[in-house]
């Protein structure tokens, strides 16, 4: 499968401070891809580079196999984009900028444009003015799924949605099957619930990158046990990490790696019961964000 | 009340540039006024034989107001008579800046959520703005008075003109409360001080031959103001009366607050359509532009009418008075009075288009800032299409303004003379050959957009030039490459002045130049800058 986004060495100054430090991108064609870093990392504007809006100092960044900033229009006819901070002209109606945006992409599903307003709970015939953050939100997402793209760039598309209307995010997400989505989020069970593939950036530089499942190897489980014997030996085995014992109760996490040994000595000391989590994102975030203080 | 004080340091930290160079511009702009009509007139002789007949100048009226006497102070502060347009219109966008634009963008609540009060804002708007148009008006008074004139009436010139900001200041505290949107309510501001100086000078033109229409100019606050008389008779205590009625409308202001909501207006938002016809970039710039250009060019056509109206009283009024004819020699150039009046209207027309196309070019740079424009851009428009969109506007919208202008003038001046059909030709041509001189500015403004877009709004510095060597230079003396930094001065005098293409077609040469240059620019810089 060839590459709806791939960007390499990527690197944008704005006067001294350095956006962009020769980042690296590849989106599959087909897959949701989430695009994760804490603010200021870079995702804006790694996107505005992708969209044609800015020009990177050097890299390579090729988009639906064009150049981002030479055939911008061309590749414009193919993509819809949710910017994360969502801002319309006051005196439209949000039934006009839907229609508006959709019309110069070049063409919007009507029918699909009126269910996912239903959907979505947004009346049109509003002016943009009274719409709240959430609901400017609606109207450029709705613009967005309704148009007759091929590739949807989403920056942090849910921020300022209830719950509930962060779920209808997640089912029109899980619809669109066909297309590519580029998912730049914060919220990590959003990430996890919709994205095949993820990477991670950090000041300007991709720190990680792949499947949920390759990541999740990189991280370590959290153990909590009820044992009947002594556990000899486990506080010390290579890719054992905080471990805690009190009254024949254990408390460890591991690298996924030294999983086994870890569980053969669990087994080795009688197990009463056993409680494992599986490593979140966010775990995997945190050890990211956290280096970067 | 609360928190008022941090408040105004918020807006003075704000408007740091922006306020001290209005106040000091029209500070200064008067003193100038002082050493050009000494140099002009020298003699008390003279100074009395140019008051005579400008006082009996209905287009000078018109223009500037009622004049009392013949004094250097009368005849300065005489001259000074649009001032209070200017500076009533610097109050009404400084309040409307601070209090409903706040509220638009939402970062008044963000404030009014902290430890301030419920009127902070407001007063805090109009502390900064009413401090500030007193300080203008002190600096003058100091200034004037630096230049050998009489103290009392200087301090009640610079009062005159603190006084009308004033009052516009008040007009905008409650324009702020009537709907959410700070463009409509800017707009209901300015109509009343369109109206206000109508009033005034429909009063006072008809006040000249003791017309049934002179109480007019009593409606009118500019009229208010300018009834201070300073330098005749100093009627200081005016000024407590104009302060009355800003305070009025201030108590105004305040009970309609206190009736609505934060971000709501009085006047209920309508529902739009569910469903929009919108589907190009100029049909979106159409749709933002369309209210702007309407009040520019229904301003222009009454303006027009009005001074066309006026153009056959300045042949009347002057008879052949042949000092009156040397005078309007210097101040016009051209053969015949009423093709001088004619002509310096329509060049004065131009510079005004001149801050249209400034102002609708920058259209461009606020939906950039906004962000309004990167989800078009974001789709399969492209930037030549987006920029040309509102550059349109630039370029046909002071066309439309200045037609606008000329058709008025022609047809009112021409019913007037039973000429309709000779005028209209000459006065539409008189307002249409600025275009050229207009359309530099909106190339500027292109320019610095492309290539400087943090610094677009400089675009009103080329305009405050052209200004100041159209209405200071020539009488000031400055020498001729001073004056031809300005384009409107290569344009010829019509009606009544000899045409030669060469400027003009150099003038559209270079504005395509520049033109080319803005949007090359735009094409490679990043966005948004």
């Amino acid at each position: 499968m060839t590459d709806a986004i791939s960007v390499a060495g990527l690197v944008k100054t704005f006067g001294q401070t350095r956006a962009l430090d020769g980042l690296d991108l590849s989106v599959r064609t087909g897959e949701v891809h989430g695009f994760l870093g804490p603010n200021g990392a870079g995702k804006s504007t790694t996107i505005r580079v992708l969209l044609g809006l800015m020009r990177a100092d050097s890299g390579s960044a090729s988009l639906l196999g064009g150049d981002p900033w030479t055939d911008a229009t061309s590749l414009h006819r193919r993509l819809a984009y949710v910017p994360g901070d969502v801002t319309l002209w006051p005196n439209l109606s949000g039934g006009e900028v839907i229609d508006l945006l959709g019309r110069l992409r070049g063409g919007l599903d009507r029918k699909r444009r009126d269910e996912l307003l239903e959907r979505f709970d947004l009346d049109p015939r509003k002016k943009a003015r009274t719409y709240s953050k959430g609901n400017r939100q609606k109207v450029a997402l709705v613009a967005a799924f309704a148009s007759d793209v091929e590739l949807l760039l989403l920056d942090e598309p849910t921020s300022g949605l209830d719950p509930l209307m962060e779920e209808v995010f997640r089912e029109v997400v899980h619809e669109e099957s066909e297309r590519t989505v580029l998912l730049s989020s914060h919220i990590l069970a959003e990430v996890e619930a919709l994205c095949d593939r993820v990477t991670i950036i950090r000041e300007g530089r991709t720190v990680e990158t792949g499947s949920l499942a390759e990541l999740r190897h990189l991280t370590r489980t959290s153990i909590e046990a009820d044992l009947t014997g002594e556990a000899n030996g486990l506080a010390n085995l290579p890719g054992v990490h905080d471990f805690q014992a009190r009254h024949g109760h254990v408390k460890f996490d591991v690298d996924n790696p030294a999983l086994e040994e870890a569980l053969r000595a669990l087994t080795d000391a009688g197990v009463r019961s056993l409680v494992s989590q599986p490593p979140t994102l966010e775990e995997l975030f945190l050890r990211h964000y956290e280096v970067s203080r | 009340m609360t928190g008022t004080r941090s408040l105004v340091r918020l807006i003075l930290r704000r408007d740091r540039v922006i306020m001290p160079l209005w106040v000091v511009f029209l500070a200064v702009v008067p003193v100038s006024y002082v050493a050009s009509i000494d140099e002009l007139f020298p003699t008390a002789a003279g100074k009395a034989q140019y008051a005579a007949t400008s006082a009996s100048n209905a287009g000078f009226v018109a223009l500037y107001g009622q004049l009392f006497g013949s004094s250097i102070g009368e005849l300065v502060a005489w001259r000074g008579g649009f001032l209070p347009v200017v500076i009533g219109l610097a109050a009404i966008l400084t309040v409307i800046r601070h209090t409903r634009t706040e509220e638009e963008a939402g970062r008044h609540e963000l404030i009014g959520s902290t430890v301030v009060g419920r009127h902070a804002g407001l007063a805090a708007a109009l502390i900064a703005t009413c401090g500030a148009t007193l300080v203008m008006g002190l600096l003058l008074a100091g200034a004037m008075a630096g230049q050998n004139l009489p103290g009392a009436g200087s301090l009640a010139f610079g009062l005159e003109l603190a006084a009308v900001g004033w009052v516009f200041a008040g007009v905008a505290a409650v324009a702020a409360q009537l709907t959410a949107s700070a463009g409509t309510a800017r707009g209901i501001a300015i109509t009343v001080l369109g109206v206000a100086y109508v009033l005034r000078v429909v009063g006072d033109v008809s006040g000249m031959t003791d017309g049934p229409l002179a109480w007019l100019t009593g409606l009118s606050p500019i009229g208010w103001v300018q009834a201070i008389r300073p330098y005749g008779d100093d009627r200081i205590w005016l000024v407590l009366v104009v302060l009355a009625a800003a305070l009025l409308l201030t108590a105004a202001a305040v009970v309609l607050s206190g009736r609505r909501d934060v971000g709501a207006g009085l006047l209920p938002p309508r529902p739009g359509p569910a469903v929009g016809a919108l589907g190009s970039p100029l049909a979106l710039a159409w749709r933002l532009h369309r209210g702007l250009l309407a009040a520019w060019a229904g301003g222009f056509a009454a303006l027009g009418v009005v001074l066309g109206y006026l153009a056959e009283g300045v042949g009347d009024l002057v008879g052949d008075n042949q000092a009156m004819k040397d005078v309007f020699a210097r101040l016009g150039g051209a053969s015949g009075l009423i093709n001088s009046y004619l002509a310096g209207m329509t060049g004065f027309f131009g510079l005004i288009a001149g801050a249209y196309a400034i102002q609708a070019m920058l259209r461009a740079r606020a939906e950039e800032t906004a962000g309004h424009a990167e989800p078009v851009l974001a789709t399969a428009t492209g930037r030549l299409r987006w920029l040309g969109s509102h550059l349109l506007f630039s370029l046909l919208g002071p066309a439309a303004t200045l037609l606008a202008a000329g058709l008025a003038m022609g047809i009112t001046h021409g019913l007037n003379v039973h000429d309709v059909g000779g005028e209209l030709p000459r006065l539409l041509a008189g307002s249409l050959v600025q275009l050229p001189a207009v359309w530099i500015l909106s190339a500027v403004t292109v320019l610095l957009f492309g290539l400087l877009p943090r610094l677009t709004a400089v675009a009103w510095g080329a305009l405050a030039l052209c200004l100041l060597v159209s209405l200071v230079g020539q009488a000031a003396g400055l020498d001729q490459w001073v004056l031809d930094i300005s384009p409107f001065t290569h344009l010829p005098k019509l009606p009544g002045g000899h045409v030669t293409a060469l400027p003009l077609v150099l003038l559209s040469v270079i504005v395509v130049l520049v033109t080319v240059a803005g949007i090359t620019g735009f094409r490679r810089r990043d966005l948004p800058a």
